[in-house]
């Protein structure tokens, strides 16, 4: 199976996108914000179909887009009951553009389906250098800022009073969860980004009562549903998009029931 | 070393403001360090405002908060601080990891993540678990704790990096009376044996009383302080609320009532 360039390939830009999807996810899932990760991958799809149509890069055009979004969306409300409304709102309207975007592109179904479900055989050599490049970079900040940014999280009102700035941290992780959708999306696909980055993180969440640990499942699942799912890909035949996603959602329903099993 | 200045928190004609709403007018009064006072006062009446800007989070409208021989200012490590609302994310993480989060959590880093590596993060965990009695449930999940168990963990972490004055916002809330006068047991041992400045609201007076040296009264925008004795009276509550109010002492407890008959404080008092 490694003897084929586009499963190495395939396999070190899935492992490299599930170490940072699995890292960001748990951060995203204890802060509440998994809507927001699902709404900015189809914010990025909008830019991306917009990049097919203009004839650049489509990981470029959905970088800026997502950066967009999780810019408004830093701007927008702090109430999350309203940003839910907002967030909603702005998916829906990504995704049709995007859908426009494709309508003037004449081109074939493929793009659209590559953007919309991931086409993780065919990546190559230059977009994995590039998403190895997003990721350190994604990973490197997620690592200077987890300190406060996990203060932040669980006790806001302390860490206020303690000095660290909560709306500035907010923004900046919004920004890094724009970075990893856009990778997770070179891999899965827009429409199952909340399966590599929620999934297992979710799973995670359930099962650890340390931080530290939480994190290390986070990426130790993530990177078994990426590399299994290429695997059963590989001798099924079948999508490797299909196979990542019904492993990750495997993931969570087992740590559910473990997660019973132990109370 | 210079001998330690002896007033706390002092308000000089504070006017606060949040949102251009007022809640406190000309406050005035002088709290001396190390005292033991509960911040009194009916839900609304700008109890966690004012404990907001002692910490440097709502700068005043008007006038000058000194604390701790400083103006205020945020991110004073010299306070430690327990928030109504302490905890809002992380049910499933021990108590020790909510603790370990907030250690040294205001600066950048990852040591967050894994405050088990540092002996010296993880000996500070402990001793702050075994002020506030929490150790012996601070490894389960919090989402598995009682409110006052839970209470004592975020104590736990109001204590981290020795500050000399605490503030503690409502942490009767919520809390049975049997819990009440535990945490109000465990805060009077910590202010014993550590010695700091204590500041906690509540809207009750009852569960305080015999534990306060000094109550810090709020209503209708003003504030007076005093010990129990000098504030909670007729005249005193009369002239801070500008109605008729009367004080009642039974079976030691103290009823405050308004002169509609409803009660502004001891409303929980089963009779």
């Amino acid at each position: 199976m490694l003897g084929f360039d586009f499963m190495r390939h395939a396999f070190l830009a899935s492992g490299i996108v599930a170490v940072l999807a699995g890292a960001i996810g748990y951060v995203l899932v204890l802060r509440g914000q998994a809507f927001a990760a699902h709404a900015l991958a189809h914010v990025g799809f909008a830019g991306a179909a917009g990049a097919v149509l203009l004839g650049v890069s489509p990981f470029a055009g959905m970088l800026i887009a997502a950066f967009a979004g999780a810019g408004l969306m830093g701007a927008l409300g702090e109430r999350m009951a309203e940003r839910d409304i907002a967030i909603g709102v702005v998916l829906a309207f990504a995704l049709g553009l995007g859908l426009l975007f494709l309508h003037f592109f004449t081109g074939s179904a493929a793009q659209a389906t590559a953007l919309l479900f991931g086409n993780v055989l065919a990546v190559g050599g230059a977009t994995l250098r590039l998403l190895a490049v997003v990721s350190a970079l994604t990973l490197a900040i997620l690592a200077a800022i987890a300190r406060p940014l996990l203060f932040a999280t669980l006790q806001p009102d302390l860490a206020e009073a303690r000095g660290v700035g909560l709306r500035g941290l907010g923004v900046v992780f919004l920004l890094l969860l724009a970075m990893a959708s856009a990778a997770a999306a070179e891999i899965v696909g827009v429409l199952l980004v909340f399966a590599l980055m929620v999934g297992p993180a979710a799973a995670a969440e359930r099962l650890c009562r340390s931080i530290s640990a939480g994190i290390a499942l986070s990426v130790g699942l993530a990177l078994a549903a990426a590399w299994a799912g290429l695997t059963l890909a590989f001798y099924t035949d079948w999508p490797a998009s299909f196979w990542i996603s019904a492993l990750a959602s495997g993931f969570y329903l087992a740590a559910l029931g473990i997660a019973r099993l132990k109370r | 070393m210079n001998s330690p200045p002896a007033t706390a928190v002092a308000f000089d004609d504070v006017r606060l403001a949040p949102g251009g709403f007022a809640v406190l007018e000309n406050a005035r009064f002088a709290i001396p360090e190390g005292a033991l006072v509960g911040l009194i006062g009916p839900n609304g009446t700008g109890k966690t405002t004012l404990l907001r800007a002692i910490l440097g989070l709502e700068a005043p409208r008007a006038g000058r908060i000194a604390v701790l021989g400083g103006p205020a200012r945020r991110g004073n490590p010299a306070i430690g601080y327990l928030p109504q609302r302490a905890v809002t994310a992380g049910p499933r993480l021990s108590g020790r990891a909510m603790v370990g989060a907030a250690l040294a959590g205001h600066r950048f880093g990852l040591a967050c993540a894994f405050p088990g590596r540092g002996g010296a993060a993880q000996a500070e965990i402990d001793r702050v678990l075994d002020l506030a009695g929490a150790t012996d449930f601070a490894d389960r999940p919090m989402g598995a704790l009682s409110g006052g168990q839970r209470q004592s963990l975020m104590l736990a972490a109001a204590l981290l990096g020795r500050p000399r004055l605490l503030l503690l916002d409502e942490p009767l809330a919520g809390l049975d009376p049997l819990r009440q006068a535990e945490v109000v047991a465990a805060i009077a041992r910590l202010h014993a044996r550590l010695g700091i400045g204590v500041i906690l609201s509540s809207h009750d007076l009852n569960p305080l009383l015999g534990t306060i040296g000094q109550v810090l009264y709020l209503g209708r925008g003003h504030a007076v302080l005093g010990t129990v004795d000098q504030v909670v009276t007729g005249p005193v509550l009369s002239d801070l609320f500008g109605a008729k109010i009367e004080v009642l002492r039974i079976a030691g407890r103290i009823l405050v009532l308004a002169p509609d008959g409803t009660m502004l404080d001891g409303a929980d008092a089963r009779l």
